[in-house]
């Protein structure tokens, strides 16, 4: 079992099982994992918001940082109109990232490998934005579809390809992160398993190999946090500044 | 740049095989529904947790504190201008009080000479006045003993010439004539 690559990505039940009607909610290790991350976010921020000093200790930097980090990947994308939209994007950006973060450490569950997790993640934003939108603009939102200075003759093209990139937006944002985060953990572990067959002779490229992927990770995981941020905010921006 | 594609492409058959291995027993976990449910509950939960508390009271928090330092660092900045305003202020001011004091202690000392030499001029007059008064008494005494003087000596000149011709010729010898001769003699020295 240990040698399948793919067995890190099991979800199993922890405790009973739990279920509404015919659904089944039982705590699993994904949620379990979901329930770290949060709790992390929530404390280190929390601790680095409590204190105010002139000259912040590390926490405090850190969450001022990162507050001043989105705020600016904010205003850059989006515009000083997405600022309501601000806590949204953190607590998005922040359980991404932790998410990614917590997966990189052995035995851990990582919850962005899973595409459901994902897709509700990109299927709330896409709905969100498009609600946005439309509220925004009412059925002007729909010039969206149609670019200025395109050729009458090839409206047609450009709207139907248009409304297919719209559509698609979800999917896309939903299996970036969830392929980049499984293509990944699957080759450390296919990786580690070289290690561990070619042993003391052979397995020292591999795990070299496995050394440079660690960190090639830890930087993926986080880009795909601040892509998923940044493109939530574009969509966003889509949204609020009607530029087309 | 061959090197490289062979290790690439090394790669890619191994995970393929790997893969593949993977799909043959039971496939990728991601889209295996059985969890799907449960995935979404917890997700929304805990995501919907995490939103609710970092928009409601974590993140106002640190943007006030941010505010804050902000407010404090310009407020620092301006107090620091201020002081430094007041310092440059009480540096001329300062300034001016050496340079005013420097010119009152040159007037003190101009002054102070001035009396000085006054003293000093003063007391040169009066002494110079007493040493002429003294120089002039000295010069009365200086002319009466030099007035009288020849008097004394003719008289002086006749007693001993009296004397003399009283030893050499042993008679005394009348005392006008000697006179008139020791006047007469003393009146060609004089002309002399």
């Amino acid at each position: 079992m240990a040698a399948n690559p793919m067995s890190q990505f099991n979800v199993y039940r922890i405790g009973p099982e739990i279920k509404v009607g015919d659904i089944d909610i039982s705590f699993t290790n994904a949620s379990l994992f979901m329930v770290i991350s949060t709790i992390t976010i929530l404390l280190i921020f929390n601790f680095g918001a409590k204190r105010n000093s002139v000259i912040p200790s590390k926490i405090q930097l850190l969450g001022e940082l990162s507050y001043s980090f989105i705020s600016k990947m904010i205003s850059d994308t989006a515009g000083s109109k997405a600022k309501p939209y601000f806590s949204f994007i953190f607590s998005l950006f922040m359980f991404v990232l932790f998410c990614n973060m917590l997966g990189m450490i052995p035995y851990t569950f990582t919850v962005t490998s899973h595409i459901i997790v994902t897709f509700v993640l990109a299927a709330f934003i896409f709905i969100g934005v498009t609600i946005i939108g439309f509220i925004k603009h009412g059925f002007g939102y729909l010039k969206l579809f149609v670019p200025s200075g395109v050729p009458m003759v090839l409206l047609p093209l450009i709207v139907i390809i248009e409304i297919i990139s719209y559509l698609s937006r979800p999917i896309s944002l939903s299996v970036r992160l969830f392929a980049n985060m499984m293509a990944g953990h699957t080759m450390m572990k296919v990786f580690g398993s070289f290690v561990v067959s070619l042993g003391i002779v052979g397995g020292w490229l591999p795990l070299s190999f496995s050394v440079a992927l660690t960190g090639l990770e830890i930087l993926v995981a986080f880009l795909q946090a601040y892509v998923f941020a940044i493109l939530t905010c574009i969509y966003l921006n889509d949204a609020l500044n009607l530029h087309h | 740049m061959f090197k490289q594609i062979i290790f690439k492409s090394l790669v890619v058959y191994f995970l393929s095989v790997n893969l593949i291995q993977a799909a043959e027993s039971g496939g990728m976990p991601q889209l295996d529904p059985e969890f799907w449910y449960s995935q979404i509950f917890w997700l929304v939960i805990t995501f919907g947790i995490l939103y609710l508390v970092l928009s409601k009271i974590i993140l106002p928090k640190i943007s006030d504190n941010l505010e804050i330092r902000k407010s404090q660092v310009l407020d620092n900045l301006e107090l620091a201008e201020k002081q430094r305003n007041d310092s440059e202020a009480k540096l001329k001011e300062f300034d001016n009080i050496i340079l005013k004091s420097k010119i009152e202690a040159k007037n003190l000392f101009n002054e102070s000479r001035q009396k000085l030499l006054n003293d000093i001029n003063k007391k040169k007059e009066k002494l110079d006045e007493e040493i002429d008064k003294e120089l002039k008494i000295v010069e009365a005494e200086i002319e009466e003993l030099k007035n009288k003087s020849p008097e004394k000596i003719n008289k002086i000149a006749i007693e001993t010439s009296t004397d003399l011709i009283n030893q050499l010729i042993g008679a005394s010898v009348n005392n006008s004539s000697i006179t008139a001769i020791v006047t007469d003699v003393s009146n060609k020295n004089k002309t002399l």
